[in-house]
């Protein structure tokens, strides 16, 4: 299943980068997961640290403010041995005039292996891939992908309930504008979950009757078979495009009160992108519950993110530079196993 | 007498208003002296129509040439000599330029600058000052130099009581208000139809309710105000069926359809490459599906290119943040053949010339274009060689932008010369100034 399909113009090798969910098959999607264990491992030891991206270098590229995301990649890289960039570009030197073709001209022109990208703008990763020979991560594009939050959201979930298929996910919220609901989509229903969107019409993507998803206005109606609620950060913002009458009411209706989690079976995980609005969509006590996975998550993301450019970088499926380095052939570098 | 103002079109079909027939065309002093099944050339200069059809020269209703105020983007030159190519006799300036098209003296300075394009250059001017849908703009002054059609295109006049007196004004000037039917407060923020697409995509979309509220309300307004209409850039199956009833119940309303809306859908932007974001966006396959057979069954009473040149540097910013608009001076002919007669064999090429040519002089008012193709008439003329294949490549043409969403797309039918008022602009392909 996909939900960005190949029917654009502008073909983009998606073997080489890591757009969207879809850019990834079950396979794939499995490698990477397998992989990430082994990097937990690896967070695990005295030195946290593999030479595997060694002569590597790695770039963030931030035209939407970030921290935890950025520290996570750029933590995943240094791990890896990678050297690193990071390239915040703030809202205003945007505005002077520079284009975000001649910022990543610009950067690749400083020899670069794989950029991540976070652009509040749906699309630009893409756009991106298109004017770099390096890989391109995608670190969330407007609403409309994350996929390495999809992968650790699916890494935390398997760590806990096993194999995901028939599990039911539902993913509560403000799904129109969340990159996170669409990367999990499609990770959840790839991995073979029953997928059910909860939320208020107004905060449902328009279209979705395509979509291999149930959709319900009525979260306590779901509860009880759940085995992963996904809770969604909710913004005031909405308030003011009418979309919702107010946060009292959204909470009344759709958040996850500690009267409502109680509907839950004991195993059902709690799960949040962060950063969450206690007392919005889901109430402080719930959030601190044992099945609340939320800091496992963060945790997680770091040996998602390694997994994730080991996978593009390390192994020798891609090289910005043609030269090879001498030091480090491809088809030497280092497995993580071995390492010290 | 000088033979530069002497040619002989020798050898082709005409086909205008009154259908077809074999006949060569003598041309003195931008007129159309002679038709006839064979004329000696004496001392005329003689353009090969072999094979091809005499056509009168295509008008647009619906042309953004930039200038004044965006000349990096097109110029009135730049976008007339893309006209000429794509056989184009009479284009009508959108305007929405900077500054607007919205007094006398932009008006004039247009008129002006377009007598050195190779092509025939009106204008529309705005219905309000601005543009900004609050104050009538000066349109007595306006229609005294020749303005006949008013339009906020790029937007639409949202207040219902200004629209109401700005027909009911313009009627007293024997003038048509075109209407960019696009109520704001469902369109702002958005960047393509509104849809499957946009929810995968996560792009912000634009109903086509947008489209089809300001549509129901002018054609409410013109039963009211008996005044006529004409609505721009029809995208959406819903306002075909809405023009259909109202030409139906004896309103005057005239409307047309742009070349991206009877080729491409939606899902043109999966690749977020904005080179397909235009306003109205790209809709789904029912929709392009409507426009077609809406242009084929005379609902749509006009094909317009809404030629939208933009600079690559504007093309290439974030999606959501790019201008609206592709090039079509250029491709317009080719692709209504190519659609609307071989792929969809909705109509006969002679339908199509209708839509491309004498209907929209119709609706603008143009005495010199559209034919017919007779002695008397102003030499406007379009000769296409309606076998030959192309394909459409990236460069932009004669235009100074490159937004075309045709790229690697094979079309039939090219212009082969253009005549306007007498001067072959174009001959054998080829753009002469």
């Amino acid at each position: 299943m996909t939900l960005t399909s190949e029917a654009g113009t502008a073909a983009v090798d998606t073997s080489r980068h890591l757009l969207a969910v879809s850019d990834l098959d079950r396979s794939q999607i499995d490698e990477l997961l397998d992989l990430t264990d082994t990097f937990v491992e690896v967070g695990q030891r005295n030195i946290p640290k593999v030479p595997a991206l060694r002569g590597r270098t790695v770039v963030s590229l931030f035209f939407e403010d970030s921290t935890r995301t950025r520290l996570s990649f750029d933590t995943a890289a240094k791990r890896l041995s990678a050297d690193t960039m990071s390239f915040a570009v703030s809202a205003s030197s945007v505005n002077k005039g520079e284009s975000v073709r001649d910022t990543i001209e610009t950067i690749e022109a400083m020899g670069i292996d794989a950029v991540i990208v976070r652009h509040r703008s749906s699309g630009v990763p893409a756009q991106i891939a298109r004017w770099t020979n390096a890989a391109v991560v995608n670190a969330g594009d407007g609403w409309h992908q994350h996929p390495t939050q999809a992968l650790l959201d699916a890494y935390t979930a398997r760590s806990h309930l096993g194999d995901l298929e028939g599990r039911h996910v539902a993913i509560v919220g403000d799904v129109k504008h969340s990159r996170v609901a669409r990367s999990n989509i499609e990770m959840f229903v790839a991995l073979g979950a029953r997928v059910t969107l909860v939320a208020p019409p107004t905060l449902l993507p328009p279209e979705t009757g395509a979509w291999p998803i149930e959709v319900t206005h009525d979260i306590d109606h779901v509860l009880p078979s759940l085995d992963v609620c996904y809770l969604l950060r909710m913004q005031r913002e909405r308030m003011d495009e009418a979309l919702v009458p107010s946060i009292r009411e959204y909470v009344a209706r759709y958040g996850l009160t500690a009267r409502r989690a109680e509907k839950l079976q004991d195993h059902a995980l709690i799960m949040h992108p962060g950063p969450m609005n206690r007392g919005v969509e889901i109430a402080s006590e719930v959030a601190d519950r044992p099945t609340a996975v939320i800091t496992e998550q963060v945790a997680n993301g770091v040996a998602v993110r390694m997994a994730v450019l080991f996978l593009l970088l390390g192994s020798g499926r891609h090289r910005a530079d043609p030269e090879p380095a001498t030091d480090h052939e491809p088809e030497s570098v280092t497995a993580p196993e071995a390492a010290t | 007498m000088n033979s530069d103002r002497r040619w002989l079109i020798r050898g082709g079909e005409v086909l205008d208003a009154g259908g077809r027939r074999r006949a060569d065309v003598a041309i003195e002093d931008g007129r159309i002296t002679h038709v006839a099944p064979s004329i000696e050339p004496g001392d005329a200069a003689v353009l090969d129509a072999g094979g091809a059809l005499v056509t009168p020269g295509l008008v647009d209703l619906h042309t953004h040439l930039r200038q004044p105020g965006k000349e990096e983007a097109e110029t009135i030159e730049s976008g007339g000599r893309a006209a000429a190519l794509g056989g184009y006799t009479a284009v009508l300036a959108m305007p929405n330029t900077t500054p607007p098209i919205d007094t006398a003296a932009v008006v004039r300075e247009v008129l002006e600058l377009g007598r050195a394009a190779p092509c025939d250059v009106h204008t529309t001017a705005a219905i309000t000052v601005g543009r900004r849908g609050e104050q009538l703009a000066p349109m007595a002054e306006m229609a005294d130099l020749g303005v006949r059609i008013f339009t906020d295109d790029g937007t639409g006049v949202q207040d219902d009581r200004l629209m109401r007196r700005a027909l009911e004004y313009a009627a007293g000037l024997g003038a048509t208000l075109a209407q960019h039917c696009e109520v704001t407060s469902l369109s702002e923020g958005t960047c393509m139809h509104e849809g499957e697409w946009s929810s995968r995509l996560g792009l912000q979309g634009q109903p086509s309710e947008a489209e089809e509220l300001m549509v129901m309300r002018d054609i409410a307004l013109a039963r009211m105000t008996g005044a006529k209409v004409h609505f721009q850039h029809m995208s959406t199956a819903g306002s075909v069926a809405m023009i259909a009833a109202a030409k139906a119940a004896g309103l005057f309303v005239t409307a047309e359809a742009a070349p991206h809306h009877f080729t491409l859908t939606d899902a043109c932007c999966a690749g977020y490459d904005a080179t397909f974001k235009v306003h109205p966006p790209l809709r789904t396959a029912d929709d392009v599906d409507a426009i077609a057979r809406g242009i084929a069954d005379g609902t749509l009473d006009a094909i317009a290119t809404d030629h939208a040149p933009h600079p690559p540097e504007e093309k290439e910013r974030p999606f959501d943040h790019a201008p609206p608009g592709m090039l079509g001076l250029e491709y317009a002919l080719a692709l209504a053949l190519t659609e609307l007669v071989d792929e969809r064999e909705l109509m006969s090429e002679d339908e199509v010339l209708a839509r491309l040519s004498w209907q929209p002089a119709a609706i603008a008012g143009l005495e010199h274009h559209g034919g017919p193709v007779v002695a008397g008439s102003a030499a406007n003329l379009c000769v296409i060689d309606p076998t030959e294949r192309w394909t459409i490549d990236g460069s932009g043409g004669a235009s100074l932008s490159r937004n075309v969403p045709y790229v690697g797309r094979t079309v039939r039918g090219r212009v082969r010369h253009t005549i306007c008022f007498g001067e072959p602009v174009v001959t054998d392909g080829k753009a002469m100034r």
